[in-house]
């Protein structure tokens, strides 16, 4: 038996990952569910990229930015759901006493977060994918290693959003659940989704530079439309990531500390 | 590490929380021999949850300590947690999964080793094999304690903590753990600390009591010695005398202050 203050169990966080696997697998609807959003979305933005792709000379360059843009945004909203979402489910069945009287430690638990979350988003976003090469004639594969730095980035973003989310309804309890619904959207705007940075207003430019999702976006549109890899964006992308992802666990571990010193743990979900 | 064995299952010294203005236990101490069972009695409000949570470290102290089968649990905490276990009616297992499911799932947390071999022994032991592939939030509520405690047992705790175990158990079913209980602290030598409002219960089983009053400490022997010591019939009627001899003395505050 291990008695370091920081040990380290991957048994126990096998045990999170079943814990998730298992709710998962009792239920089809969830599973249709995780592959229904990012499969509309996709539908939706093949249409309107065969409708610009007709008049926009920009689009006409390269056909699959938009459906690729698409994609990996539900890479960054996946991830982060899979997080927060999959942790308010230790909220509804009241089971944070259990799992907390245990030898689990949070920072297992937030691992066994972010498996799950892998997991969940290359289940939702990999059904999308598939069926966009049969459906428009697209594969986001195309873009062959580069996806895996893309991919990867914005699901780290998605897993730091999630943590906060996580410490916010630790804190204030369920009433904050919806912000994992709306969190990710503020986002949006700025990370140059669909559209380059520098449409955005210059100072808001700075703003976007501070995420890591519009260095993905940027590199994704460099690696469309001019056949590059833009490492620089990427070692942006990797090192504001890093910050972020420890701020999310910093202030996990922050709340999960106050709820000990307010007594929230047992109270959770009532 | 060798693990400690000390004489004493669990030492509590001046333990204290607040919240705010509100004390919820106030410097209380007390110390359980290894190997008994111990109640823990009190009124609602009394700080008998409170103590446990403390216990179990899903609250932190405002002061004082707390020495678990040697372990000081502000350093050492996880290493008193896997020798532990509890059980209570305010926490619940996820409902959506099965019964066999929540129990692989803290075998695997607590590191049990054999882990079909222990399922299947609690499963007959607690008569709960026959619903392992239900779930868990389609049991009754006297099941549903039978694998709370099932899960308690999972790792074959040293010390067992036990919230209201036979609350929602048929006389017949309550009966069938109360011996179970007993059988399983002297078959294992487990020290088991228990709080309930069942005074019969606690007569019957426990070796010892702690009585808490208002977040203290105020009365404590073993459940004959009280019963002799209040000139009382039963347990029942010692509580009645601790909790209204409170009431009075409130009351007569009142008058002198009025």
């Amino acid at each position: 038996m291990n008695a370091l203050p920081f040990a380290f169990s991957w048994y126990r966080i096998g045990a999170m990952v079943l814990r998730y696997v298992y709710v998962l697998r009792s239920s089809w609807p969830r599973i249709i569910e995780l592959a229904y959003w990012p499969t509309v979305q996709m539908i939706l933005w093949g249409f309107i990229t065969q409708f610009f792709v007709t008049t926009s000379t920009w689009l006409a360059q390269a056909s699959g930015a938009l459906l690729a843009a698409v994609l990996l945004w539900d890479v960054l909203f996946r991830g982060q759901l899979g997080v927060s979402v999959v942790f308010f489910e230790e909220l509804y069945s009241r089971n944070l006493g259990h799992l907390f009287a245990s030898p689990l430690r949070p920072y297992e638990l937030i691992f066994a977060l972010l498996t799950i979350s892998f997991i969940r988003t290359v289940i939702g976003v990999g059904a999308a994918a598939c069926l966009a090469i049969p459906f428009y004639h697209y594969s986001i594969f195309s873009l062959g290693l580069p996806l895996l730095a893309f991919f990867m980035n914005l699901l780290v973003l998605g897993w730091s959003i999630g943590l906060v989310i996580c410490a916010l309804v630790l804190r204030y309890g369920l009433g904050a659940e919806s912000f994992a619904w709306a969190a990710i959207f503020a986002v949006a705007p700025v990370s140059g989704i669909y559209y380059p940075i520098t449409v955005l207003p210059e100072w808001l430019q700075s703003v976007a530079y501070l995420l890591p999702s519009s260095h993905v976006f940027e590199g994704m549109r460099a690696v469309l439309f001019e056949q590059t890899f833009r490492l620089d964006l990427f070692l942006h992308a990797v090192v504001l990531n890093m910050a972020y992802l420890a701020l999310g666990i910093a202030t996990f571990l922050y709340a999960f500390r106050t709820a000990r010193r307010r007594g929230l743990l047992l109270s959770m979900g009532e | 590490m060798a693990s400690p064995s000390p004489t004493h299952a669990l030492e509590v010294h001046q333990l204290t929380k607040h919240y705010a203005d509100v004390v919820a236990l106030d410097a209380v101490s007390f110390k359980v021999s290894a190997g008994i069972v111990c109640g823990l009695l009190g009124g609602n409000g009394a700080g008998k949850t409170t103590t446990i949570a403390l216990l179990l470290g899903l609250l932190t102290p405002s002061a004082g300590e707390i020495r678990i089968l040697g372990h000081d649990i502000k350093r050492d905490r996880y290493a008193a947690l896997s020798r532990m276990n509890f059980s209570s009616p305010y926490v619940d297992l996820p409902q959506r999964l099965t019964v066999a499911q929540n129990l692989r799932v803290y075998a695997r947390l607590y590191g049990v080793k054999d882990i079909r071999d222990r399922l299947g022994v609690l499963g007959e032991e607690l008569d709960i094999s026959r619903f392992m592939t239900r779930r868990y939030g389609s049991l009754s509520a006297g099941q549903k304690t039978r694998v709370a405690l099932a899960k308690a047992l999972l790792n074959e705790p040293e010390l067992l903590l036990l919230d209201e175990p036979t609350a929602s158990l048929d006389p017949d079913s309550a009966d069938r753990i109360r011996v179970y209980l007993k059988h399983y602290q002297q078959r294992t030598s487990a020290t088991v600390l228990l709080a309930s409002h069942n005074m019969p219960e606690v007569e019957r089983i426990c070796d010892d009591v702690i009585m808490l009053r208002s977040g203290r400490v105020v009365d404590r022997g073993t459940p004959q010695s009280l019963i002799a010591r209040y000139g009382r019939q039963n347990m029942e009627q010692v509580f009645l005398d601790i909790a209204r001899r409170a009431e009075r003395r409130t009351a007569a505050q009142g008058r002198s202050t009025a």
